[in-house]
């Protein structure tokens, strides 16, 4: 973006007239400031993490500071999916539904550890990371995050938005289950789930 | 009247189908037959010097030993007369897991049967609707409280996930699942009028 620089001589009293009146900018980065700054959240919210978010939200860390003063409770009027919590497999489909009814453009961030990993929770109940569910933009780490971070992830997704540009139509693909009805290939499932830390200690029978 | 005191007047009045009592921190613990089960539980309810009308779990106990069976416990309390009980009905794992319901005892057992019926798998005989209640009801992997259960389950994760994601969202949410249809009659006036004005949608 930039002012008009005053044009030589000639037709100077003509453009002088309204250069102080004129911005000139590329379409692709008038849309991602405008998309930047009305990002609209959609809370996902399924434990304590959720908590944090609230906190976010409240007046102290002041989520409608970065656009996002209206909380979309319905995905058809939202932007950002923000799981804030451990997913259960029995939400997978929930969430899986709510991210194909939220239109385009959209994105996800996964806060805390359970949602991006599992956390804690490496069990039978439990979905390792909900980028095997849905598509994310950006992961924050915690247990849970403090809003700092959670405001962080939300600069760092203002900053990757503002880099988008229009002519790629692949960011607004809409990214649907595959046929085996599954979002990633099940090897690569199978490799984001591998137990890490305490967990490689622990039984399974597969 | 403690609870040692209701132990004592359970192994006077029912004699062997008693077949242990002990005491643990404090805890009145007794070990019924488990065909006899369901008559000693409505006489503890019913009894004048017993009253316990309020049960306040049913859960189970596998122990890693295989040989050791799997227990069924009652936890009861006597409201009126401010003492507990816990009654242990002991299954062996080689026999099919049956107890009778206590359903018709405790309608609270309702839902304490069916989340022992959805985490260890023991058929309470009677209960009026017996399927699982935490685990979604197409969860093929077993029962995840047993011992024997791997703590991250029996399928790989990428068949967890694809049997998760095929699952319909809204199965767990339609009121045929709540069964609102079929307790009409046994719901509140004010919840009846709310449904009724369409809050939560039409109602047959």
């Amino acid at each position: 973006m930039g002012l008009i620089q005053p044009a030589a001589a000639g037709d100077a009293t003509e453009i002088s007239a309204v250069s102080s009146n004129v911005l000139l900018t590329r379409l692709s980065e008038l849309v991602n400031w405008g998309r930047t700054r009305s990002l609209w959240p959609m809370p996902f919210g399924t434990a304590c993490c959720a908590i944090e978010f609230m906190a976010t939200a409240a007046s102290r860390f002041d989520l409608a500071r970065f656009g996002m003063e209206r909380q979309a409770f319905s995905p058809r009027q939202a932007d950002v999916l923000i799981c804030a919590g451990r997913l259960p497999y029995k939400l997978a489909p929930v969430i899986r539904r709510i991210w194909d009814q939220m239109p385009q453009p959209k994105w996800a961030i996964s806060m805390g550890a359970c949602a991006s990993s599992g956390g804690i929770f490496d069990t039978y109940a439990m979905v390792q990371g909900i980028d095997t569910i849905i598509p994310v933009d950006v992961y924050v780490p915690g247990c849970p995050p403090r809003p700092e971070g959670l405001l962080y992830a939300i600069m760092l997704l203002q900053k990757k938005i503002s880099g988008e540009r229009l002519s790629d139509t692949e960011l607004r693909r809409e990214q649907t289950l595959g046929p085996d009805g599954l979002f990633l290939p099940p090897a690569r499932i199978d490799e984001l789930a591998e137990p890490f830390g305490n967990s490689v200690h622990q039984t399974r029978s597969a | 009247m403690s609870g040692a005191d209701c132990a004592a007047a359970l192994q006077g009045r029912f004699g062997t189908a008693v077949t242990r009592s002990w005491a643990s921190c404090g805890d009145a613990i007794v070990h019924v037959a488990r065909d006899r089960a369901h008559e000693i539980l409505t006489w503890l309810r019913d009894d004048a010097g017993q009253q316990f009308n309020y049960l306040t779990d049913i859960t189970c106990v596998d122990y890693r030993d295989v040989e050791r069976p799997l227990e069924v416990c009652y936890q009861l309390r006597s409201i009126p007369r401010k003492t507990d009980l816990r009654l242990k009905i002991e299954l062996d794992k080689a026999q099919p897991l049956e107890v009778d319901s206590v359903y018709d005892l405790w309608k609270g057992a309702d839902w304490m049967e069916r989340e022992a019926f959805d985490m260890f798998g023991v058929t309470f005989r009677g209960h009026p609707d017996l399927r699982r209640i935490l685990m979604w009801e197409t969860f093929a992997e077993g029962y995840p409280l047993r011992k024997d259960f791997p703590l991250r389950g029996r399928f790989t994760r990428a068949e967890q996930t694809r049997q998760a994601l095929g699952a319909n969202p809204e199965a767990h949410y339609s009121l045929e699942e709540l069964a609102i249809a079929e307790t009409w009659a046994d719901l509140p006036a004010d919840v009846r009028a709310r449904l009724e004005r369409g809050e939560r949608g039409k109602v047959g």
